[in-house]
């Protein structure tokens, strides 16, 4: 599953990374970098799948569903629309791994996912047919909102309160929470969680992934920070 | 024209759990043994190798281990009167594909059946009488008694390495395990895990409520184990990336960890990936299989001519490849004729979450089957007649994995996006336990399986049908659950209460993940007007063909299938190897 980007990336940090160090606590065989900060910035990073307007959209909405403050790093810093650009291009996006054969019918909301769309196709209509809405009601875009006006939209989005056109407003917002949750979360290695900052925000420890000496201390905070898949720590 | 290959002496279809007991088996006897497999080759080195595996987004949020349903799914509808529509991505189960099957990244909880279980319409026909049986349930016995298959749960404890603690020897209880459940001949292979807080939490409650506490029987290892073939697991280090992953550190016991490894040194076993058979054929008369047709990696059709074809392919597989060969009645719910989809069954969960501001659980520190549990619910200690209901649960405290994309509670009345949001995953994060309670699923005559009119797939054969929903008795019981597990729940003194269990008149729902303890369809009995196997899980029509898994269970159990269902892989090897090789033919007279 977008094992290409998950390739591309790890070349791309590979090169990026001045020096190595092997590192006993990952296991034998196992390269690590001492905080190699190889996350692009969010304000450099030129979209593949989403156009220009598609961008300002993600841009603005990630932000008002994760904004930043001083309890944590919001999406933008998270750098979640580059996860979510990244996401749209690969399996996810084309919905690669699902059954996507007609017909389509109608059926109860228990029965799932019945769309012709996919993930990708839901995105891009939703951000059009949004931006109409918005053009038509308040005379610009959804990115030129006020934030009180667009929180007011998204959750019209997602309760289904307002309809647009040839898309479930319900469903474009479903995946755009997912996606922008996932990107906040995931290993830094899908692009998303920028220096591990959500996770150090909660205390996950990431891809530590042995415990075994900690597990009766009971109430007792654990007390190491993350570490990534390409062997950041955080 | 398809290809055609080498005969054999058994083709093995698919190659989990089920297959890979048979497989052990049938080459220790010096047969021939080919398995093929529809997915990929998978071992723990390269494919679940550190770090790679730590991977969330890939492995638990787009299920890289399983089955793609773009290749193979099924529909769904909840009644008679509707159109199927395709699950179209994964959502409420999560079946295998590939070796090793479901098996490399399932949870480990390895659990018996009751006695009762197995003879369930007789157990309680006997105790409360048959008027308690609602008009269109359709339960059965197994046909094969607890005491029959004791000796292969027992071997089975010994390849998986179960950690535990039992609770019956020889009908003497044992302080510390369950004391409700049937006697085993031994002890656990290995001592239980090591206790998490919740789960000790958990306990306390449950004794002060005067119940039973006990270590959940697990197949992650609690210490270094050699089993019966020699394979070798390390104890399981808590990685908290179990479920829905394979296992790192070659401690949750899976086919691979447990049997392939031994079972690729016998010469005389072979398996080839990327080959999805799409029919058992049959010999003019239709009373015995000649062998497999496959569709290769290349998209090459192939034959494969064999002696014995036993089938292991997934509960639901295993009964839409039984359709398309033609093998058995198909089941009509209508005229209530046919067998071969008849008592498709699920499971009924339900849950609590609780939340603590003082305490910090770690929840990271998790393993697939760390938990503590009671039995004090289950089948065999519930008034069915009192109650109103027939089934039973085991209630449990598992922490499993802190992965926040999707394990992250939060408590009531969050909401699900903005600051509000975040700041209530900053300061919950690592202070929520769950109860849950895991029950049984009767069956039903309206529930079952058949082959799609609209719906087909990349080969142009139809998918398999669901057509299932909740009942009303099915509900009630998860209610009584809900009461006993809100009681342990508010004996704990949480700051905060989500409880969760489904209201009568729930309808199925394929979106959120339950289990992957689909049952039924293909069952097993001593009637072939109401069975498609013997009580040897050999087909009633066609007798060289036996059917492996959990499409054996005629309703579910109150517990998670695979013991059983690796119990019933043996027993039916046992048959094979001790009475059929002999004499082929049925090995019961219909
Ligand atoms: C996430 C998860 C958690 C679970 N946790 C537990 C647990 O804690 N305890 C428990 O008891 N059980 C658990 N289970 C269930 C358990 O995994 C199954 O009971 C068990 O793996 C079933 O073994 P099987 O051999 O019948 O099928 P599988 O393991 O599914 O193997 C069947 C194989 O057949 C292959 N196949 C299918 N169709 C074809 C075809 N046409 N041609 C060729 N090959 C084919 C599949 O690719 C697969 O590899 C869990 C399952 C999942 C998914
Ligand atoms: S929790 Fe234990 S058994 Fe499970 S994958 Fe991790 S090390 Fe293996």
């Amino acid at each position: 599953m977008d094992s290409n980007h998950t390739d591309d990336s790890r070349r791309r940090f590979m090169k990026g990374a001045m020096w190595v160090i092997s590192a006993s606590a990952l296991g034998s065989g196992v390269m690590l970098s001492a905080n190699a900060s190889t996350a692009p910035e969010l304000s450099q990073y030129k979209p593949v799948f989403f156009n220009d307007a598609e961008w300002h959209f993600v841009l603005a909405a990630c932000d008002r569903l994760i904004p930043a403050d001083d309890n944590g790093p919001g999406a933008l810093q998270a750098n979640v629309p580059l996860f979510i650009d990244r996401q749209l291009q690969g399996d996810f996006g084309q919905a690669k791994d699902w059954y996507m054969k007609g017909p389509f019918l109608e059926a109860p909301a228990e029965l799932g996912y019945q769309s012709p769309l996919t993930p990708a196709q839901t995105y891009q209509k939703g951000i059009a047919a949004t931006d109409t809405y918005c053009q038509k009601t308040f005379g610009k875009v959804f990115a030129d909102l006020s934030a009180e006006q667009q929180d007011a939209l998204l959750t019209q989005l997602q309760s289904g309160q307002v309809t647009l056109t040839e898309v479930s407003a319900k469903q474009f917002f479903d995946f755009l929470l997912q996606n922008t949750k996932e990107g906040y979360f995931a290993d830094p290695i899908h692009g998303g969680n920028k220096n591990m900052a959500a996770w150090k925000m909660i205390g996950f420890p990431g891809a530590r992934a042995s415990y075994l000496e900690w597990v009766d201390l009971h109430n007792v905070p654990y007390p190491m920070g993350p570490v990534s898949i390409n062997g950041d720590r955080g | 024209m398809s290809r055609q290959e080498q005969p054999v002496d058994v083709v093995l279809v698919g190659l989990g759990w089920t297959n890979a007991i048979m497989g052990m088996e049938l080459a220790q006897e010096g047969l021939n043994v080919l398995a093929l497999e529809r997915g990929e080759d998978r071992d723990t080195v390269p494919d679940f190798a550190y770090p790679k595996m730590a991977d969330e987004l890939t492995y638990g949020v787009r299920y890289k281990l399983m089955v793609k349903p773009a290749k193979s799914t099924i529909t769904v509808r909840h009644s008679l009167a509707e159109t199927a529509v395709p699950y179209r991505h994964l959502g409420s189960f999560l079946p295998g594909d590939g070796v090793g099957g479901a098996g490399t990244h399932w949870n480990g909880h390895t659990w018996r059946p009751m006695p009762e279980e197995l003879r369930l319409r007789s157990y309680v026909e006997q105790t409360f009488g048959k008027n308690i049986i609602p008009k269109d349930m359709t339960i059965q016995d197994y046909g094969v008694s607890y005491e029959e298959l004791e000796p292969h749960f027992d071997f089975f404890d010994k390849v998986l390495g179960v950690s535990g603690k039992a609770g019956n020897i020889n009908g003497k209880i044992q302080e510390g395990g369950n004391p409700f459940e049937g006697p085993r001949s031994h002890e656990y292979p290995l001592p239980p895990l090591k206790r998490t807080l919740n789960d000790t939490m958990f306990s306390d409650a449950a004794k002060a409520q005067g119940l039973h506490p006990f270590p959940l029987p697990s197949s992650n290892a609690s210490e270094a184990y050699t089993n019966p073939y020699g394979m070798q697991l390390g104890p399981c280090n808590f990685c908290g990336f179990c479920e829905r992953y394979g296992c790192i550190n070659y401690s949750k016991a899976s086919p691979q960890t447990a049997i392939l490894g031994a079972l690729k040194q016998h010469k005389n076993f072979a398996y080839r990936t990327g080959c999805e058979v799409i029919k058992v054929n049959l010999s003019d008369d239709k009373k015995t299989a000649t062998g497999v047709t496959y569709i290769d990696a290349k998209g090459e059709e192939v034959f494969q001519p064999a002696k014995l074809v036993v089938v292991g392919t997934f509960a639901y597989n295993n009964v839409r490849l039984l359709l398309l060969s033609g093998i058995g009645q198909p089941y009509d719910p209508l005229s209530n004729t046919g067998t071969v989809g008849r008592n498709y069954a699920y499971q009924m969960m339900g849950g609590a979450t609780l939340f603590f501001k003082d305490k910090q659980f770690n929840p990271f520190i998790g393993a697939g089957s760390n938990a503590t549990t009671v039995d004090d619910f289950a089948i065999n200690q519930i008034d069915f007649a009192k109650e109103g209901f027939i089934g039973g649960s085991y209630l449990l405290a598992a922490q499993t994995n802190g992965q926040p994309i999707h394990s992250l509670p939060l408590p009531p009345g969050t909401p699900t996006w903005g600051a509000d949001w975040k700041k209530a995953a900053k300061d919950y994060y690592g202070h929520a336990m769950s109860i849950s309670s895991h029950g049984s699923n009767m069956s039903y005559r309206d529930c079952y399986l058949s082959l799609d009119p609209n719906y087909k797939d990349d080969h142009g054969l139809p998918l398999l049908r669901l057509t299932f929903d909740w009942k009303e008795n099915d509900l009630r019981m998860t209610q009584f659950m809900k009461q006993k597990v809100a009681a342990l729940a508010k004996g704990l003194n949480p700051d905060f209460l989500k409880v969760s269990f489904k209201d009568i008149g729930t309808h199925y729902d394929v979106r959120p993940y339950q289990t992957t303890h689909n049952v039924g369809g293909a069952i097993m009995g001593t009637d072939p007007k109401t069975s498609v196997l013997n009580r040897y899980q050999q087909s009633w029509d066609v007798h060289n063909v036996f059917v492996l898994g959990s499409s054996s269970f005629p309703q579910n159990l109150q517990y998670n299938p695979t013991m059983l269902v690796g119990a019933l892989a043996y027993w039916s090897a046992k048959a094979i190897r001790e009475q059929y090789l002999k004499h082929p033919g049925p090995l019961v007279q219909a």
